[in-house]
């Protein structure tokens, strides 16, 4: 498997000046009983400013607890993680990164421009800063004629584009997303994907974007993350040569390029579950 | 696994059962410390030595006590609960019915029903425990038939329309999935009905009638000044509400297990 | 409300509005009916088995008509030439009976709010202190009502002097503090994991947290609880101004009234209907309170 060329298996050029930086990251859940769970096992990333780089891999194969480790909404059994050359903690009370869930989770009280002013009120931003930049993000996710509504007024797609100018709110150098698009709809997510490239070539921030579906990683990330579960490791890294993201378009999902690096992914993929089962269907195809 | 990491670990066992019995004795004792170093009249609140003492000595009037207020909070209860179920599969089954029940039953459970207890008196003869009995059960009646109804519209649209597909007959619909998903709504309704038969039994014996329950004799020891009499009083009327509660808690899981 | 579905259709012409109140006044009418019609048609003596009435008396000293107890309401209160109309005695009892459950209600809301406070920050109290809240609601604590009612004449702080009517209210606060507690506690833990996880990421304190996130999120806990508690605390006026003798009270006119059934038997209703009216203003007050707050309540109808 290692043998093909567009697998970068010495994981990333580092240097100081990465966006995150994870070393020898294991992450042990305790049981009430025996020995525990080993969500992450000696995982290492690193992600270049500006770098799109998505984590893949079937449930169970730790890449939510990664994110969360990034986000320091958990603390790492072994192993560092920095953000911006800071430990990830430090980063955190900089709010050095935006974050998206996969629920939307807008807060039901608060308008759309109100959830998107949350974070900047919650930092002192005044408020006429405060509307400004609001205005700026609800036309950035085209929600122009919403900027009064309630969430409960809103579709699940148009919910998720909150959240996402939120996590823009504080033009953050990295963002943090934890398969956004999950609970919407195959149309509605292309859309989204595709307002989400744009987006990041807007503002040049680096993405670390955890889904499980292959399309979605191949279309939107410089770098594919595959991951393997039981215990979670990276098993490989697939770079997307698909070009510069502002270029990227609706053509992108009929290129050459999108199915091969799509093929490659579904394989390295497929790799789990002929080493999960004893028989092995290594040889088998079933494209 | 996505445990928010804002409020450390799930609480041991030690800690979910020591932390309150530890608090509960801490509490009795600096209650009895603090009745005995300030010296505080008996009036005021007596020391929970003083209180023991009295519940010992006075065992077989407490539990005549129990034994009459306990009969009317359960004559109470069964009145309630089986009008409060029927009234709510009546509900249930015709709008106009529940339309028409709605408002009465809402302002029901915001009056103190407690206040009807002389006129019931006077219907019924000072002399009887009935109008006790009937203030019980019109406290009953309220959660119950709230929670009955709620139960039989818990009925979610999937099993609805799987019934449908079955192409099963109502009754067999009723038995097969409109009861089960009631059930345990009935259950918690009688849990919290338990507790108000006690208490609404009890405050109605405060509005007249026949002495010889707890609450009568709460007053009238208190009425003589024998405060560690009252409160002796008191424990036996917080063991009864006990003892109620934990029937319908023990009812409410032997069902539970049964219908899985 | 939502742009994105239509109305609700109507039915019979009526907005659903309408339909519930049209409905629920003839829930009423019918009501008052069946009171009739037994009056009428019930035995004299009732139904008795055994020793043991099971059916009122149907005579008009036991169960008087309808119109004598509102015909009663607007004579005067005794047959004294300077007696005042009844419904005004039961208006000044209700009303002093509702400020009474006001203050237990506002001091019960102040105190359940905190000890929700207190035990949503520390774990170590919530193991240790809810499950007697919990158990404190399924035992009839309200029998100490008449044990606090020497405390009216005797208890001096200096220049403070605790009076009966501060009894009643202790009692009423006492009752309206359960529901509150628990009912806080239960809104200030319910916002999503998400939400909590997104205030960490924000990296603001429990204070912000709570402020911005909590109790914003418990307000449709909240508002069910302080209904809860409204009740409660009229509930505990009523009993404890009887257990207590307080006088001025619409407890104390209830049973007051009640020994006069015997020759007026449409005297004792009017109190009660005072009662009743009592517990629907302290429970309209709270729905007031509800109409403010609407806005927090909103995840309720959510997708």
């Amino acid at each position: 498997m290692t043998g093909r060329s567009t697998i970068d298996s010495t994981i990333s050029p580092a240097g100081n000046s990465s966006a995150v930086d994870v070393r020898g990251v294991s992450r042990i859940f305790a049981a009430r009983r025996g020995p525990g769970v080993t969500a992450l096992d000696d995982v290492s990333l690193v992600v270049a400013p500006g770098e799109f780089v998505s984590l893949i891999g079937p449930s169970g194969c730790g890449k939510s607890t990664l994110l969360r480790l990034i986000a320091d909404l958990d603390t790492p059994t072994a192993g560092s993680v920095e953000v911006f050359g800071k430990p990830a903690r430090q980063a955190r009370i900089d709010q050095d990164y935006g974050i998206a869930f996969q629920q939307a989770g807008l807060l039901p009280w608060r308008t759309v421009a109100g959830n998107i002013e949350l974070p900047l009120e919650l930092h002192g931003v005044g408020k006429a800063a405060r509307r400004a930049r609001a205005a700026e993000l609800i036309e950035l996710v085209g929600l122009a004629d919403f900027a009064g509504h309630y969430p409960d007024q809103l579709s699940g797609g148009m919910q998720q584009r909150v959240a996402i100018a939120r996590s823009l709110a504080e033009s953050p150098s990295l963002l943090l997303m934890d398969e956004p698009f999950g609970a919407l709809d195959e149309m509605t997510r292309e859309r989204m994907q595709n307002e989400l490239v744009r987006i990041c070539a807007e503002t040049e921030a680096a993405v670390v974007f955890v889904t499980h579906s292959i399309p979605e990683a191949v279309f939107l990330s410089n770098r594919v993350v595959v991951m393997s579960p039981r215990p979670g490791r990276i098993r490989s890294v697939v770079t997307v040569g698909l070009g510069d993201r502002s270029r990227r378009g609706e053509d992108l999902r009929e290129d050459e390029g999108f199915f091969q690096a799509l093929s490659q992914v579904r394989d390295l993929l497929r790799g789990d579950e002929a080493a999960s089962t004893p028989q092995g269907a290594q040889g088998v195809e079933t494209r | 696994m996505r445990g928010s990491p804002m409020r450390g670990s799930p609480p041991r066992l030690l800690q979910t059962v020591l932390a309150p019995i530890v608090f509960g004795v801490v509490v009795v004792l600096l209650w009895q410390a603090v009745v005995t170093g300030l010296a505080i009249k008996a009036f005021i609140l007596p020391a929970p030595l003083a209180i023991g003492a009295e519940f010992g000595s006075n065992l077989q009037n407490v539990a005549n006590g129990m034994a009459v207020t306990g009969r009317n909070a359960l004559v109470g209860l069964l009145i309630g609960a089986v009008l409060g179920i029927l009234l709510a599969i009546l509900s249930a089954l015709a709008r106009v019915f529940d339309d028409m029940a709605a408002p009465v039953v809402g302002a029901l459970s915001v009056v103190p029903i407690v206040a009807l207890a002389p006129v019931l008196y006077t219907m019924f003869g000072a002399g009887a425990e009935t109008a006790r009995q009937l203030v019980a059960a019109l406290a009953v009646f309220v959660p119950v038939y709230f929670t009955t109804l709620k139960g039989l519209r818990q009925v979610r649209p999937v099993h609805r329309d799987l019934m449908r597909s079955y192409a099963v007959s109502s009754a067999q619909a009723t038995r097969a999935v409109t009861l089960p998903t009631a059930l345990p709504f009935v259950f918690t309704g009688l849990r919290i009905a338990s507790s108000l038969a006690v208490i609404s039994a009890l405050i109605a014996e405060y509005f007249g009638g026949p002495v010889g329950g707890l609450g009568k004799s709460i007053t009238s020891a208190a009425a003589s000044s024998n405060y560690g009499l009252a409160w002796a009083y008191v424990l036996g009327s917080i063991i009864l509400g006990l003892v109620f509660f934990c029937a319908a808690l023990g009812v409410e899981k032997l069902v539970s297990r049964r219908t899985g | 409300m939502t742009p994105l579905s239509p109305p609700l259709p109507e039915r019979f012409g009526l907005p659903a509005r309408w339909r519930g109140a049209v409905f629920g006044v003839l829930g009423v009418v019918v009501l008052a009916l069946l009171w009739e019609l037994y009056t009428v048609l019930g035995p004299e003596d009732g139904v008795v088995i055994g020793t043991l009435t099971v059916l009122p008396r149907t005579s008009d000293l036991a169960m008087p008509h309808l119109a004598t107890m509102f015909a009663r309401i607007f004579e005067p209160v005794t047959g004294a030439a300077s007696a005042r109309p009844l419904w005004q005695a039961v208006a000044a009892g209700s009303l002093f009976t509702l400020g009474i459950a006001s203050v237990g209600w506002l001091v019960g809301v102040i105190v359940g709010l905190a000890l929700a406070l207190l035990l949503q920050r520390f774990r170590l109290a919530e193991s240790a202190i809810l499950p007697w809240i919990i158990l404190s609601q399924t035992v009839p604590l309200i029998a100490i009502a008449p044990l606090v009612r020497r405390w009216g004449a005797q208890l001096q702080f200096g220049e403070f002097t605790w009076e009966s009517w501060m009894s009643v209210a202790l009692i009423a606060s006492y009752l309206a503090f359960f529901p509150v507690s628990i009912g806080a506690l239960r809104g200030l833990g319910s916002p999503d994991a998400n939400h909590v996880d997104l205030m960490h990421c924000y990296a603001v304190g429990w204070w912000k947290t709570l402020w911005r996130l909590r109790l914003p999120a418990s307000v449709g806990y909240l508002l069910p609880a302080l209904r809860l508690a409204a009740v409660s605390a009229v509930v505990g006026s009523v009993v404890a101004e009887v257990s207590i003798g307080l006088r001025g009270g619409i407890g104390r006119l209830i049973v007051e009234y009640a020994g006069s059934a015997g020759g007026d038997p449409g005297k004792p209703w009017a109190p009660i209907f005072g009662s009743i009216l009592v517990g629907l203003v302290a429970a309209g007050f709270v729905g007031l309170i509800g109409l403010f707050l609407r806005r927090f309540r909103r995840g309720e109808v959510s997708i």
